[in-house]
């Protein structure tokens, strides 16, 4: 049993999710209200990396972030460290990579608050930050939940981009899933078994959460 | 919609993903050494024998040469290199990745392995190997990707010696490096595979099947070179220097591996 990467994988999760929160309910919730032209190109956008294979992705990322590209020279210029193969270079692949999973939950729970009510709100005298933690969030919970269970068991599970700009240096970016594939080459069976058990049932657990609060998205107002 | 509250959470949330990373960099000096993946139990034992002998541990991260050498040259921090093929860290070396040319740590060989219950034979001059392609006792045989593990080129240079590349091209099973390999080649999905004896003569490896020395002639030798990277600390040079030592010999002699200057 890897601790160490067992808990890099939950770190990486925790913060991954700590970082989308804001993000995935602001986008969802403009994605939800907005209704301007291009709205349908910003959605496939979020959607992207739902279809794209990992490794294509792991590959943009290794060329804008690597060491010889803008965004990694002046990462590396401010940090003194570079980008890939870091945990922070991690973390942002991550957070890049779960968009969809923390966008499309919130913004189809917010789009189940039917306009009575926002224009009730306002007609109240709210602002729309205060229609927004008062009235609106109350109500959109079980699809910010969704995403945020989605992306944390996601997270977890990707392998196909961490290998890519991780290097699977252990404590750094050898997570969990990377691990088990390091035991299976090391002809250490128990150790993979063991580890794929528990993603097996931190999985499971995480996608009965979801399906439970997904059945609350838009029944509250009938 | 700038709320008091959200400067707030806002600023919360940064601080604690400054915090977050910080943390990660609070590491002893605990160098991460890139071993190719032939070393996988023998440059375990040596760490072991090194953290035993001076107290100080090492990670180790195993995988194919061609691989890590890609790696360094993005600036992976790895502080030594033992890589399966000496050319590697030659060419590291002249682009200035490496502090210098390194040096020759051991010779390695290959075997045929076949799994328990496989239709072929160990039989390392590969006669057998001939007869089961001709005859349809083989469907799928395991080697490392002669692309980037050094392994795998050599397991193509045997099978081109013997004259069985073309046609045993159709089935043959990658592996990403030469453990992968000796996993698919021990797997009752292949009728067998050639790996690195270092790993064949792994007890777990070894009761998996059976497997006999390819003779050196058929391919190029296996020189694996070492090295140090420009950011080895003193932990990584204690144990590169520790792989020279006649304790660390021992266990690569154990694996298999010739000795430089030593007869095989």
């Amino acid at each position: 049993m890897d601790w160490p990467a067992l808990w890099l994988s939950l770190k990486l999760g925790m913060l991954t999710v700590l970082i989308l929160l804001p993000l995935g309910v602001l986008a969802g919730r403009w994605l939800a209200y907005s209704r301007m032209r291009g709205k349908v190109l910003i959605e496939a956008v979020v959607a992207l990396p739902l279809v794209l294979p990992p490794t294509v992705f792991g590959y943009y990322l290794m060329v804008a972030f690597g060491g010889g590209s803008p965004i990694g020279q002046v990462w590396q210029a401010t940090f003194g460290h570079q980008l890939v193969f870091t945990f922070e270079g991690l973390l942002l692949a991550s957070v890049i990579f779960n968009i969809p999973f923390a966008i499309q939950p919130t913004q189809r729970s917010f789009e189940a608050i039917p306009p009575e009510v926002r224009e009730a709100a306002s007609c109240c005298g709210m602002t729309p930050w205060q229609s927004l933690l008062r009235v609106e969030l109350p109500l959109a919970w079980p699809g910010v939940l969704t995403a945020m269970v989605l992306s944390f068991a996601h997270t977890l599970g990707e392998f196909g981009i961490v290998l890519m700009v991780g290097g699977s240096i252990p404590g750094e970016t050898k997570t969990v899933a990377i691990s088990i594939y390091d035991r299976v080459q090391a002809f250490d069976d128990a150790g993979a078994a063991q580890m794929s058990a528990l993603l097996l049932v931190i999985s499971l657990v995480a996608i009965t959460l979801t399906f439970a609060a997904s059945r609350r998205i838009g029944r509250r107002l009938g | 919609m700038l709320s008091r509250r959200r400067l707030v959470v806002l600023s919360g949330i940064v601080s604690f993903m400054a915090l977050a990373p910080s943390a990660a960099h609070a590491r002893t000096d605990e160098p991460v050494i890139a071993a190719a993946s032939d070393l996988q139990f023998a440059l375990t034992e040596v760490a072991e024998a090194f953290k035993s002998q001076t107290g100080r541990s090492v990670r180790l991260a195993f995988g194919s040469s061609g691989n890590f050498a890609r790696q360094i040259r993005q600036n992976a921090p790895f502080q030594v290199f033992f890589s399966a093929n000496e050319d590697f860290i030659k060419d590291l070396a002249k682009d200035g990745f490496m502090r210098d040319a390194g040096e020759l740590y051991a010779i390695g060989r290959i075997v045929l392995i076949v799994p328990k219950g496989s239709p072929l034979q160990a039989d390392g001059t590969l006669a057998d190997l001939k007869a089961a392609l001709a005859d349809g006792r083989l469907k799928k045989f395991a080697i490392a990707n002669p692309e980037h593990a050094p392994y795998g080129t050599r397991a193509e240079e045997a099978l081109r010696t013997a004259g069985l590349w073309d046609a045993i091209k159709p089935k043959l099973v990658f592996g990403e490096n030469v453990s992968q390999a000796a996993q698919f080649a021990t797997s009752a999905d292949t009728q067998g595979g050639i790996i690195a004896y270092s790993l064949a003569l792994a007890p777990k490896v070894a009761a998996l099947g059976s497997y006999e020395l390819i003779p050196a002639e058929m391919h190029k030798p296996l020189r694996q070179g070492m090295g140090l990277t420009k950011t080895a600390g003193a932990t990584a040079i204690a144990f590169y220097d520790f792989a020279k030592t006649p304790a660390a010999r021992t266990i690569f002699r154990k694996f298999g591996f010739v000795l430089p200057g030593e007869a095989s």
